[in-house]
């Protein structure tokens, strides 16, 4: 087993992943900017070096500053994380060159899923269906009329490049379509270095369900089940849970085992969600793989039982899951709550500032996953996740009400937090009857 | 309210602009007749907590207060009170006070320095990284040893300037 591996990264999921490798005996390095000098669980890490100033690029993106603290603090692998240089396929394929394990998929892997066009003709090469689309990209405007026509409105503009819910736009008609085309193409090229676009049809009020998939280095691969998503705002989750409350167990293998499928095909090792879209008659369509952990990962943590961290750890140092499929069992339901320093009655608007009072839910099938601290200043240097608060209950109706009663006993004072959306959601009778879809939220809230 | 500024202050401007970009400390311009100097003391971070690198730090400001000027600093930064300029890592890496391993340190307490003297070698990634003292003066302290690990950010010398 590895003995010292560095975190490519900050806050909660750092803190995460501290946990794991103390727990798997192994130390911990962690990385910090000016910025996050206080952050008190840089006393938990082994060692904590200082990257750079606040400024990401400066900092936590600064590769050649990350790999010489890999290299003075002499250890054997770096963890990403999420977010950051997590998908970035040249900080993999460097880390490989400089003889340091990366706890993640390999670069080749990364770089056919990460591009989402490539991804669409694996899916369809892996017989999983795909939502109907472009083969490619599209490069002219005549092209992407012609395939719209034929495909029929709405359809989606997306970046080929583009991930994480940016850089999409849904169009009605030809005359949105030829607006949007070009100025898409541009927003594209600023937002991620490359203005390949492709078009999807649009599914109208879909729910987003992913799947969490494990491969280790000898090619088993395995699902830990899914996760629905749908309750987002602007394509940023807010809320997760396992199971899916609306699929049958048919839906449910087909899903999971078309998720494999795909895995299988990149040759993927390490672990990878595989996001669908459900629609309303309960068909699903691939729409993209994501090649890191995710930050919703402890939703599959708590109904499985296992540790998706210490996994890609193990998968990373060359342990094979010794067990099969039928051993993963789903229990329970668990919901995620993503709390964010933002104002809901005023459209969501950051709120940085300083935490004055902070005082943490508990009891009993409560976990909170946080960085967060009384007397930490939230800034505008990054996101604004405060903390994630999960609930495990063995039904859907008792996981709400211990979310609920979790939720109002979170005290972060003075600042604005989206904790008081969380618990309208909560509360609302469409949520409660699972009769809600992506939209939901900007519906209705 | 549009105001036509002058040519020189608009040069100014853009001069103080590529200091900021740049992180420069000193900059100066000659023109014929025309000479300007421009100095600039940026804001500096807090130190960094001692995490087993080197010797411990010297008492450092107050948590979350970043001093505005040098001299604030300096105040704070030891038994000699004077005005003290820190020489800083700007990377993460080995420090090496030579430029090989049988020859003399690049400079010693008391060794005069230029904004262009090099220091030190910082050495990441398999590259020398050559580190300029950025002020004028004499080195104070030295706060690092050979083949020591350094942090961004990390005080490598003092220097008491003219």
């Amino acid at each position: 087993m590895f003995s010292r591996i560095l975190i490519a990264n900050r806050g909660e999921i750092a803190l995460r992943i501290i946990r794991a490798c103390h727990e798997l005996g192994i130390e911990a390095v962690a990385i910090y900017s000016e910025a996050d000098k206080d952050a008190p669980y840089l006393r938990f890490a082994d060692e904590a070096i200082c990257i750079g100033p606040a400024d990401c690029a400066r900092s936590y993106l600064n590769i050649p500053h990350i790999i010489s603290t890999a290299e003075i603090t002499d250890v054997e692998a770096i963890h990403p994380g999420y977010g950051f240089l997590a998908e970035n396929i040249n900080f993999a394929e460097i880390c490989e060159e400089c003889g340091i394990t990366f706890i993640g998929p390999p670069a080749a892997a990364m770089r056919l899923l990460g591009d989402k066009v490539e991804a669409r003709k694996l899916a369809r090469k892996a017989h999983v269906p795909v939502v109907a689309g472009s083969d490619g990209a599209i490069t002219n405007e005549a092209e992407a009329l012609k395939l719209a026509n034929k495909m029929e409105y709405p359809v989606i503009i997306k970046a080929a490049a583009g991930g994480g819910g940016r850089g999409m736009r849904v169009v009605h008609n030809d005359i949105s379509l030829r607006s949007a085309f070009s100025a898409a193409k541009a927003e594209a090229e600023a937002a991620f270095g490359d203005g390949s676009v492709y078009l999807e049809k649009y599914i109208v009020e879909p729910r987003h369900v992913e799947v969490q998939v494990i491969a280790d280095q000898a090619g088993n691969t395995l699902h830990f089940y899914e996760r629905d998503c749908s309750v987002q705002r602007r394509h940023q989750k807010m809320i997760e849970e396992s199971p899916c409350p609306v699929l049958d167990e048919r839906t449910r293998d087909s899903l999971c085992e078309a998720a494999i499928r795909l895995v299988k095909e990149a040759k993927y090792v390490n672990a990878a969600t595989v996001e669908f879209l459900l629609d309303k008659d309960k068909k699903f369509y691939f729409i993209e793989v994501n090649t890191r952990i995710q930050v919703e990962h402890p939703v599959t943590e708590m109904v499985t039982g296992h540790d998706l961290i210490k996994w890609q750890i193990k998968i990373a140092d060359g342990h094979t899951l010794k067990f099969r499929q039928k051993n993963i069992r789903h229990n329970g339901v668990a919901i995620e709550c993503r709390i964010n320093a933002e104002d809901p009655e005023r459209d969501f608007a950051p709120c940085p500032g300083t935490i004055a009072k902070y005082i943490a839910p508990g009891g009993p099938s409560v976990r909170v996953d946080t960085h967060a601290f009384q007397g930490w200043t939230v800034s505008t240097n990054y996101d604004s996740m405060i903390a994630k608060v999960i609930v495990h209950q063995k039904t859907r109706a008792e996981a709400i009400a211990t979310m609920k009663r979790a939720l109002r006993e979170f005290v972060i004072e003075p600042i604005k937090t989206t904790i008081p959306a969380c618990l309208d959601i909560l509360s609302h009778n469409l949520f409660v009857k699972n009769k809600i879809d992506t939209g939901f939220v900007e519906r209705n809230f | 309210m549009a105001e036509k500024k002058s040519g020189d202050l608009e040069k100014i401007e853009k001069l103080i602009e590529i200091m900021k970009r740049n992180d420069l400390v000193e900059l100066e311009m000659s023109h014929g007749d025309n000479r300007i100097v421009l100095k600039r003391y940026p804001p500096m971070p807090p130190s960094p907590p001692a995490a087993g690198l080197g010797p411990s730090q010297q008492a450092a400001p107050a948590s979350g207060n970043i001093p505005q000027t040098r001299e604030v600093e300096a105040l704070s930064a030891g038994p000699d009170k004077g005005l003290l300029a820190e020489i800083k890592s700007p990377i993460v890496g080995t420090f090496y006070a030579t430029p090989s391993p049988d020859s003399e340190p690049y400079v010693e307490i008391g060794s005069r320095v230029e904004p262009q003297t090099v220091v030190c070698i910082i050495e990441a990634m398999k590259v020398m990284n050559e580190i300029k003292a950025e002020a004028s003066g004499t080195i104070a302290e030295i706060l690092v040893t050979n083949g020591q690990a350094v942090e961004y950010g990390q005080v490598l010398f003092r220097v008491r300037p003219d």
